[in-house]
């Protein structure tokens, strides 16, 4: 496998996890439990589409074959993608959309910061600009992790509840393959063990926090270095590529 | 080319911020350069945030006032690096920004705590210049703003949020 191989899987997996929890959160588009949640939501949603274009665009640059943002998103299928298990999940209840946000939010945190310094210079601009827009969705949601876990008794029952379903869906974030052999001995990628300590760090504090249970590490799903899915993903693809298949090519 | 690129920098900072119209592209720090090539000029442009919407108008915006100019041939580079950042925006944009009904960033440093650290910072309400404000919402009416309320004048509010 060359750099340029490795490096365009690697594009697709930020992007494609940007783009697919992009379009989760847009899913709560006038659906938010309070006005300010739904906005809060549908902000984050966008921050994820721009995050999901500029690693799209790249990948399209660096494989030369004319492929747009556009291509990428709208005409791949399924096994094409190579987004986290994790950013797939449905929306669930609010407290389900928290706990999944902020699992990979803390993830996209540890990430960035240390591609800020790779030495592919589109992945470090990336990484660094995208480094601060993650920030808040962090602060956001692990601000309602603790409002919720420390709540009422209901709320802490059904964000525990979130947790221990979707727990078995965080192993596949830090999964490596020859990608990232590659990318890291050139300095480009980082190693996914140090952004699972790190990442592991924040989880604990935010759920002590809030007084929540870490779940116990069980089985955990694999799916995303090989572009395997669970069930939903074709359902959020048929939905988001509907008009550009149905109507290829269709201008605004 | 009958321009230099002094006269053409002084087309484009006056191109207001579609969303915010009393600053200026150049005011925000969206506009980064101006090269002259013999049969084009390139503009080079960062977002704000990646998916700022209002970046498509930017572009745009600097097209048709270069056409306007008789520039026809024009290419707009959109650069990443150094990753934008509120601590470019002018105490005048700021004080603009204040008038329209906008808080500004807070002492334009860079707001880097993350978690819990972050700490309540002091804004002060653009219609009463009351210091008693508070928080309702990290994410505002667009992703570069967030939403406060004054406890004064009961008046909420736009709070531009550093980044």
């Amino acid at each position: 496998m060359t750099t340029k191989e490795a490096l365009i899987n690697y594009c697709l997996r930020i992007g494609d996890t940007s783009l697919i929890l992009g379009q989760r959160m847009s899913e709560w588009c006038s659906n938010g439990p309070i006005l300010e949640e739904d906005i809060a939501m549908t902000n984050i949603a966008l921050d994820h589409i721009g995050q999901a274009r500029t690693m799209l665009t790249y990948a399209g640059e660096l494989e030369g074959k004319g492929r747009t943002e556009d291509d990428f998103a709208y005409k791949r299928h399924e096994r094409e993608y190579y987004n986290s298990l994790l950013s797939e999940r449905p929306n669930g209840h609010f407290g389900d959309t928290v706990a999944r946000n902020f699992l990979q939010s803390a993830y996209f945190y540890h990430l960035y910061s240390a591609l800020s310094s790779s030495k592919d210079n589109m992945i470090a601009a990336h990484a660094a600009k995208s480094l601060k827009e993650v920030t808040y969705h962090l602060r956001h949601s692990a601000e309602w992790v603790v409002r919720l876990g420390d709540g009422t008794e209901e709320s802490k029952e059904k964000i525990q509840t979130s947790f221990d379903e979707i727990w078995e869906y965080t192993g596949d974030l830090f999964e490596m393959n020859e990608v990232d052999d590659v990318l890291i001995k050139e300095g480009i990628a980082i190693n996914q063990t140090e952004i699972k300590a790190k990442w592991d760090k924040t989880v604990d504090e935010v759920l002590v926090r809030a007084k929540l249970q870490r779940p116990k590490d069980a089985y955990m799903h694999s799916g995303r270095l090989n572009a395997i899915h669970s069930e939903y993903l074709g359902h959020l693809l048929a939905e988001m590529q509907f008009l550009p298949r149905a109507y290829p090519d269709a201008k605004w | 080319m009958n321009y230099t690129k002094e006269q053409i920098w002084q087309f484009l900072a006056e191109i207001p911020d579609p969303e915010i119209p009393v600053i200026t592209i150049e005011e925000l720090g969206v506009l980064r350069d101006v090269e002259i090539l013999p049969d084009k000029v390139i503009v080079t442009i960062t977002p704000t945030y990646t998916g700022c919407p209002a970046m498509k108008l930017f572009e745009d915006d600097i097209i048709k006032t270069l056409h306007s100019n008789g520039i026809e041939n024009v290419e707009i580079k959109m650069v990443y690096s150094p990753a934008w950042t509120t601590d470019w925006m002018s105490d005048k944009a700021k004080e603009k920004l204040e008038k329209y009904g906008i808080a500004p960033p807070v002492s334009g440093s860079q707001d880097k705590g993350f978690l819990f650290e972050s700490g309540p910072k002091t804004v002060r309400c653009p219609q009463c210049k009351s210091t008693n404000t508070t928080l309702k919402s990290q994410f505002g009416s667009t992703a570069c703003k967030a939403l406060y309320s004054c406890n004064n004048c009961l008046e909420p509010f736009d709070y531009f949020k550093c980044i």
